[in-house]
């Protein structure tokens, strides 16, 4: 059953007050995983410094290595602090579909331009 | 606060939702200029929107009289021409770079100005709210929002026809480094002004599918929304995902032009003989990529909001449920999806290899079947129906062989080995002008006549209505198809001289010079173009005269199915008294058992009467 | 006239509208930075080999300044859940935190605009080519603090040279041929560092404003209806932290590559 709501009562339910709609929001808890996020960044952040100045890596690799460390850091960003990790089906849809067509430009695009005729200049 | 547009005699204000119980008047400027409800913006929307289809018929009034008569002065509007933009209108003669902006400006006007914000903005906002039951857009502010970005983006396009060196002459593709190597500043006003139109589209897409999603009213499940729903929610999502990679782009050749970059520009470029002076580096195919990237989404944009409108008035005007509704649903999410891993047809000629080319090749051909699949659940559904011909299912009826021609034409054109030789000839465009013109545009006609009476309480006039649909028929189809007859022998796009140069009368002895009789045509476009001015005479005054003087009906003069037909005349602000409640899908006409052939969305189920088509 | 959702979230979906409005706004953004990634990715593949620069931009400022943005999005994300355990007083300090940090990323951001702003590449008549920064400049002659190389290539790969030694170099201005900055101009890496950055600094520079606009007189909203404010403070949140994300795909990319 849906609910339209045409007058909002005088404040919304409290964090741990009885109808919260949510599950209660603890502070300290949030506190505490923002430290743990925060020390994974600096983790991520150093270990791409140090994978940049490798020695014995072509770019190639090297850029390999450094992009997989930033998709893990985003991750972590995306999955606790914008609570991607808890969120609605219906935007993990919209965000998939995204995805797909980010790779899609990205791919297609680098190929169209890598793929051209036999025997011809370019 | 009650809305009234237009101040409609005699009807009661209809009691407002919520009882605030304050009716203060909010004053003409928050009412009409400045508003946040979505039929007002709607109609805004509307208004500007055939008025620029307007003016860019009337640019290409002004082509089609240079390609006829390449070197002449234009008859009656040559000397204001000349007076107004000067130079390049000496002696009221379209010079060949007057001639390219005004293509370039022909086709962004449009398809930026008129037709996305007609079928997409001014039908989508009016209509969609009403037909889920809502009492708003999601977000109203955001919707007035992106109404102004767009008179903004349209205002920066009109300026720059009276800047020096006159508007952007690079087509509507913009592609660099022509759009860069052009020494004016109409191509910058036209980055600026396609920045604010995509601003807007974003805008309006984030609204649409959040409306769509949230303000469902009660009962109004996915599988009950009506099929124009449907098709602007998939329109949405090709405008958020699509349009941000040509933002990109536009934002990339902006830098190339105003601060000399060189993102599309490649090493070794000459300009005028001169090496350039730029960096080099940079990529012209990029900006193809990034431009079709959204310009192929883009003509799905343009078709879709037409077939939701068709559907609609077919279902209604057949008085029988629309055939395969389900297949139309999924149909319509299938082309949302596949639209945007086929632009690279658009490129075939520039050096592609055939693993890419086989590749886009087949997603195209694939992205025909959904089409087709829209197009057939459409006309069988007209099979066995009680077909009322009025004006709105005319325009719907002539919508239907009209896009097949379109689209069928479109298939040689997504084979690469024909496209070869296709490419860039007047076969593309008759392709395209095919779909969006006697397509889309009729759709719109539909659509306008159809939601007239729920704007206004009154109906437009049948007559005039039947003048203006058979003028527009026959005269669309007398200026398109002989286009494809003179692309197929050869003749090009965006020649100022109309293919003179390369004629069987300049160049007799040539291969495959075009023949006189491909030159003689066109004269006889012209005459057509200029009759199918002549036919929207009717449409125009009919449009205006209606307003207080049409014939008056109730709320629901059409006797349809769908919720916009439940609310007042015109719907107040806030739409619906309650949230209405529904029960059943969107086109339950000629159910066995009921007194009426119709019966609304949200009609209560009575004790007693035959099950109904099966709640989903 | 109310329109639902707004503020609680709707059963079937779970959501409130503005939080739909804006996950569909970023995906968005994800399509217009993307775009500009698939940019950076074709010209850098096609660009002739050895002609792309790498270390031209200061690893130290861009590590700063992702730790400055990283510890904003903490912030911002802290002064949501003030909001939602109702301590308002939390939240003024959270998000006052999360404008200084802005200030200093932005501030970072335009020495480093600076630093290459009056970075010049000049050459001379003879054929050499003085690259460093201008210190002064009048009309017979330009002074630089930098070094002479033979070929522009020498000037692209500062990674693997070690121990660059630059010193002040005055030219006369008749022996210079063409004096180019470091702007977008003068190469499409530097183009795009810059539209890149650009584009990002405006987002931060819009993200700030909103959070600032909620800090400062948005917080009337508080009074009457605080579920509704903390929403909104969600919803810039989140537009905050997919300006992080960016972020942290844009310094390794352009600083680390």
């Amino acid at each position: 059953m849906s609910e339209l709501k045409t007058a909002e009562p005088a404040h919304a339910p409290f964090a741990g007050e009885p109808g919260a709609h949510e599950h209660p929001v603890d502070f300290n808890s949030y506190l505490r995983r923002c430290v743990y996020v925060f020390v994974a960044v600096v983790c991520a952040v150093s270990l791409m410094l140090v994978a940049s100045y490798l020695p014995h890596f072509g770019w190639p690799a090297k850029v390999a290595m450094i992009l997989a460390i930033a998709a893990t850091n985003a991750f972590v960003v995306a999955g606790f602090l914008m609570h991607l990790i808890s969120e609605k089906k219906m935007i993990y849809t919209l965000l998939a579909f995204t995805v797909f067509f980010f790779t899609g430009l990205m791919g297609l695009t680098v190929w169209a331009m890598q793929d051209f005729p036999a025997g011809t200049t370019h | 606060m009650v809305h009234e547009f237009p101040p409609y005699r005699g009807h009661e204000k209809a009691h407002e939702p919520g009882g605030h119980g304050h009716h203060e008047d909010i004053g003409f400027g928050r009412k009409y200029i400045f508003s946040t409800d979505h039929k007002i913006i709607g109609i805004q929307y509307g208004f500007t929107a055939l008025c620029f289809m307007l003016f860019g018929f009337f640019l290409m009034l002004l082509m089609r009289w240079q390609i006829a008569h390449p070197g002449s002065p234009v008859p009656v509007m040559g000397p204001l021409l000349a007076k107004v933009l000067g130079q390049p209108a000496a002696n009221g003669v379209i010079s060949p770079e007057l001639y390219n902006s005004f293509g370039a400006m022909h086709g962004t006007i449009m398809v930026f100005l008129a037709i996305v914000p007609l079928a997409f903005a001014a039908f989508g906002n009016y209509v969609v709210p009403l037909m889920i039951g809502a009492p708003d857009m999601a977000f109203p502010r955001v919707n007035m929002a992106s109404y102004q970005a767009y008179v903004l983006g349209g205002l920066v396009m009109l300026v720059s026809f009276f800047i020096p060196g006159g508007a952007a002459q690079a087509g509507w593709t913009s592609y660099s480094p022509l759009a860069t190597s052009i020494p004016t500043e109409g191509q910058l006003f036209w980055i600026i002004g396609m920045v604010l139109l995509i601003t807007s589209s974003l805008l309006g897409a984030v609204n649409f599918i959040a409306t769509i999603i949230q303000l469902r009213a009660p009962g109004m499940t996915w599988m009950r929304l009506p099929f124009f729903v449907w098709a602007q929610f998939v329109t949405a999502f090709l405008l958020l995902l699509a349009f941000p990679p040509l933002e990109a782009a536009a934002v990339m050749q902006l830098m190339d032009n105003a601060l000399h970059t060189s993102f599309f520009l490649p090493t070794g470029l000459a300009v005028g003989g001169q090496l350039a002076h730029i960096s080099g580096g940079g990529s012209p195919l990029l900006w193809q990529h990034l431009f079709w990237f959204l310009g192929h989404p883009e003509v799905y944009v343009l078709i879709l909001p037409g077939m939701g409108i068709v559907c609609e008035i077919i279902a209604n005007n057949t008085r029988k449920p629309i055939w395969g509704y389900k297949s139309l649903v999924y149909s319509v999410l299938a082309i949302g999806f596949l639209s945007f891993i086929v632009w690279a047809h658009h490129m075939y000629l520039t050096g592609m290899g055939t693993k890419i080319s086989a590749f886009f090749q087949a997603t195209t051909m694939i992205i025909s079947i959904p089409s087709v699949i829209i197009l057939t659940c459409l006309f069988i559904s007209l099979w066995g129906g009680s077909i009322r011909f009025n004006t709105p299912m005319l325009f719907a009826l002539a919508f239907l062989p009209m896009f097949g021609i379109g689209g069928l034409t479109g298939l040689p054109l997504g084979f690469n080995a024909s496209d070869v030789y296709l490419h860039d000839t007047y076969y593309v465009i008759a392709h395209f002008h095919y779909v969006v013109a006697p397509g889309t545009i009729f759709a719109l006609f539909a659509g306008i006549y159809y939601w007239f009476p729920k704007m206004t309480g009154r109906k437009m006039n049948e007559f005039w209505g039947r003048v203006h649909f058979w003028g527009s028929l026959v005269f669309m189809n007398l200026v398109f198809m002989p286009m494809f007859a003179q692309g197929i022998k050869g003749m090009l796009r965006r020649m100022a001289d109309g293919g003179a140069n390369y004629s069987a009368a300049r160049v007799p002895d040539a291969i495959g010079a075009l023949p006189g009789t491909i030159m003689e045509l066109h004269s006889w476009i012209l005459w057509a173009a200029m009759a199918l001015g002549i036919a929207q005479i009717p449409f125009i005054l009919n449009l205006f005269w209606s307003m207080n003087h049409g014939e008056k009906v109730g709320d629901n003069p059409w006797h349809a199915t769908t919720l916009e037909w439940q609310a007042p005349t015109p719907p107040p602000h806030g739409n619906f008294a309650e949230p209405p409640q529904i029960h059943r899908g969107p086109y339950e006409y000629s159910v066995p058992g009921h007194a009426a052939d119709f019966t609304p969305q949200n009609e209560p189920d009575q004790p007693g009467t035959p099950a109904l088509s099966p709640a989903h | 006239m109310e329109i639902p959702y707004a503020v609680h979230p709707r059963p079937d979906t779970g959501i409130y509208n503005a939080k739909v409005g804006i996950w569909l706004f970023l995906a968005s953004e994800v399509m217009l930075f993307g775009a500009l990634f698939s940019a950076y990715v074709l010209l850098r593949v096609g660009a002739p080999a050895g002609e792309w620069p790498h270390g031209w931009l200061n690893v130290t400022l861009g590590t700063i300044n992702t730790l400055v943005l990283a510890t904003s999005a903490i912030t911002t994300l802290m002064a949501w859940v003030a909001c939602k355990t109702r301590q308002f007083g939390k939240f003024k300090f959270f998000h006052a935190c999360t404008l200084l940090l802005a200030l200093t990323f932005l501030c970072v951001k335009a020495y480093e605009y600076h630093d290459k702003w009056i970075h010049y590449e000049i050459h001379l008549t003879d054929g050499r080519i003085a690259d460093g920064h201008l210190r002064a400049s009048d009309a017979d002659s330009v002074t630089i603090e930098g070094r002479y190389v033979t070929d522009e290539t020498q000037l692209y790969d500062l990674r693997a040279q070690k121990d660059i030694k630059t010193g002040e170099i005055k030219i006369p201005r008749a022996q210079i041929k063409q004096m180019e900055n470091y702007g977008p101009w003068h190469n499409t890496y530097l183009a795009l560092y810059f539209t890149l950055t650009g584009l990002h600094a405006l987002h931060i520079l819009g993200g700030s404003i909103v959070i600032g606009y909620l800090w400062g007189p948005g917080r009337k909203l508080w009074k009457t209806d605080p579920e509704h404010f903390t929403n909104r403070v969600e919803v810039s949140g989140l537009f905050w932290h997919f300006v992080d994300l960016v972020w942290i795909f844009l310094f390794p990319v352009l600083y680390l590559t």
